[in-house]
């Protein structure tokens, strides 16, 4: 028996030695990653409301996250007495083994995907990315305090309710492409010369949408609305605890970027990536690259210390670096079959950034909605938008293929469905809002405001 | 080989986490251990290569109904609930029921002459391979073989949810 179960496993090693490999990377570097997220997010924070942000580690603060992390481990770690210790000790894990293991879904790029071709792909991603529910609503529950509990009955009551319309998105967006298959959905949008987004807009506000309340970022984040809740779920979770729970949260922002990205915005094609004569596009990455650099050195000398102008200097190189891995398989003709995973690798992670953008931004722009604005937007006119989105976006197929309309073309009956669509959703939400206002004897009840 | 492994130790997993199930004292914990089991069941499907399956028992169960269980199980008095009496009254019919069901397994058997897992339907990959993508494969049973029966299924599941929100709603 001992021999059989190692020989199964030394089977298993030399099939997927590969995608373990990467998982490991992954789970090594991502926490780097988000720390950098999260850095990025305060110096757009500080830009926004015209103050510096994080000045003092590195230049720029660019060493905050490595400070923070190292913070973080040395922190007492307190778990209350009256806690559940075991579901206090899980549920964190939870929250940050459903993130990491959705990860492995998504391909960035076409040569870099951990699971590779799996049929079901793109509900792979969105189903073990659901779980990490669990590890709020336990943690909430385990810390056996009423912050916690309210924050975490909050996060899973908006996550049920947003998780309908979400899916729809995704539905009408599927209905282009007829696969799971995440390689498949990327080369049905090359091969229509059209991203999803232009096909279904409506899908796509959608999924915006319901992937912020997700991901509980503002204007949602009502499970951590400090000034009612302290921090909502993680008010008893300390040092690294909580650490892992901000993991989980970044690591989601990337994978519903991701799976947005992937369905709506042309994964990991170029604009335009059909069009010969704008080939010239393909230089794009490396120009962004020297300029980045470009400027590193000229700020360089105005850092007030040596080691900054060192650090500053070295991130320019780390820039021109990355410009001539970019430019290399373009001029190159030995490098070109690196040229796909590698030009693939920096737009699918430049659309993902630009999405990861616009969270930060909506999150510096709009105040906070209240509970019931929150479920009233979702049940009255997310879900009813999505549902005639998704009958709409059939119809026009059918009349699409009827007509043998391709690509482009497409645009002359999915246009018109989008906006019946809307229509139709306003008309509703309309009705209601006066359905409403006749029977206004009754002030909206707030079940979950505590 | 691996296969084999595999299916023993989700297998062992699901029948576990079933026992501690029922047995916890705490619904919280009854309910992760449910969760266990339910994914432990998926994780069946994936070594049989009915991946769709798979994703589905996890979509459904374990993120749609196991989220509103734990969300109702928040909401009740744990205190209360725990003083209670834990199991129903009802033992002789569930040790009745669970004798039947016993028998029809072993009978099963019995009548194949086969000991438990011996010639079960065992896919390789490499039989795999060839086959049609699940999903097509399941949309296709559903759409065209079974679509009536689909039909009447998707039916009265909305009858229930018509008839759940109109017993929810207040009455004016």
């Amino acid at each position: 028996m001992m021999s059989a179960a190692i020989q199964a496993t030394l089977e298993f090693l030399k099939l997927y030695w590969a995608p373990l490999l990467c998982g490991v990377a992954i789970v090594a570097i991502l926490p780097l990653i988000v720390g950098y997220i999260v850095l990025v997010e305060r110096k757009l924070m500080a830009d926004m409301q015209a103050r510096l942000g994080p000045m003092r580690v590195g230049p720029h603060g660019l060493l905050q996250p490595i400070a923070d992390a190292l913070k973080l481990l040395i922190k007492e770690d307190i778990i209350p007495d009256n806690a559940d210790k075991l579901v206090f000790w899980l549920a964190p894990v939870l929250s940050v083994g459903a993130a990491l293991l959705s990860l492995a879904g998504l391909a960035i790029g076409p040569a870099f995907q951990i699971a590779q071709d799996i049929n079901i792909g793109i509900l792979f991603v969105v189903g073990i990315s659901a779980l990490g529910i669990f590890g709020i609503v336990l943690g909430g529950w385990a810390s056996n305090s009423h912050y916690s509990l309210m924050g975490a009955l909050r996060s899973s009551a908006q996550l049920v309710s947003y998780e309908t319309a979400a899916g729809m998105a995704l539905v009408s967006a599927l209905l282009f492409t007829g696969t799971l298959n995440i390689k498949s959905i990327v080369e049905a949008q090359s091969k229509e010369g059209i991203w999803f987004v232009m096909l279904a807009p409506v899908a796509f506000f959608t999924y915006l949408v319901a992937s912020i309340a997700e991901t509980n970022r503002a204007p949602f984040d009502l499970p951590e609305a400090e000034s009612e809740l302290v921090a909502g779920y993680m008010t008893e979770f300390s040092g690294f605890r909580w650490s892992l729970y901000f993991l989980a949260e970044y690591t989601n922002m990337i994978v519903v970027a991701s799976v947005a990205t992937t369905l709506f915005l042309g994964g990991w094609l170029r604009p335009f990536s059909g069009v010969a004569w704008l080939n010239f596009l393909d230089f794009v990455p490396t120009l962004l690259m020297a300029a980045v650099g470009a400027y590193c050195i000229v700020r360089a000398p105005k850092q007030p210390v040596r080691v900054q102008q060192l650090f500053m200097l070295a991130v320019a190189g780390l820039c021109f670096v990355l410009g001539l891995v970019l430019v290399v398989p373009l001029l190159l003709p030995i490098a070109k079959p690196f040229y796909a995973g590698i030009h693939g690798g920096f737009w699918f992670i430049f659309k993902v950034s630009l999405y990861i953008y616009f969270f930060m931004w909506l999150r510096f722009t709009i105040p906070r909605y209240r509970f019931d604005q929150l479920m009233r937007l979702g049940w009255h006119f997310l879900i009813p938008l999505s549902i005639i989105n998704v009958l709409l976006v059939g119809v026009a197929l059918i009349v699409g293929s009827y007509f043998h309309l391709q690509g482009w073309g497409l645009l002359l009956v999915t246009t018109p469905a989008a906006i019946l669509a809307l229509v139709a959703a306003l008309l509703i939400l309309g009705a209601e809002k006066e359905r409403d206002a006749r029977q206004n004897q009754h002030v909206a009840s707030d079940f979950y405001a505590g | 080989m691996l296969d084999k492994l595999l299916f023993y130790f989700f297998a062992a997993v699901a029948v576990a986490s079933a026992a501690l199930m029922v047995t916890r004292r705490n619904v919280v914990h009854s309910a992760i251990f449910l969760i266990t089991a339910l994914l432990a069941t998926a994780g069946i499907f994936l070594q049989l290569r009915a991946e769709f399956l798979f994703i589905v028992q996890i979509i459904l169960y374990v993120g749609g109904i196991m989220v509103l269980f734990v969300f109702v199980i928040m909401l009740v008095n744990l205190d209360v609930a725990l003083q209670q009496i834990q199991f129903a009254r009802q033992k002789w019919v569930a040790l009745i029921l669970a004798l039947a069901l016993a028998a029809q397994v072993g009978l099963m058997f019995w009548t194949s002459g086969k000991m438990p897992g011996q010639g079960l339907p065992v896919l390789t990959a490499a039989a795999a391979e060839r086959l049609p993508p699940n999903s097509e494969t399941v949309a296709h049973s559903l759409f065209e073989s079974y679509l009536l029966p689909f039909e009447i299924a998707s039916v009265l599941l909305l009858v229930a949810m018509i008839g759940a929100v109109v017993m929810a709603k207040k009455r004016t």
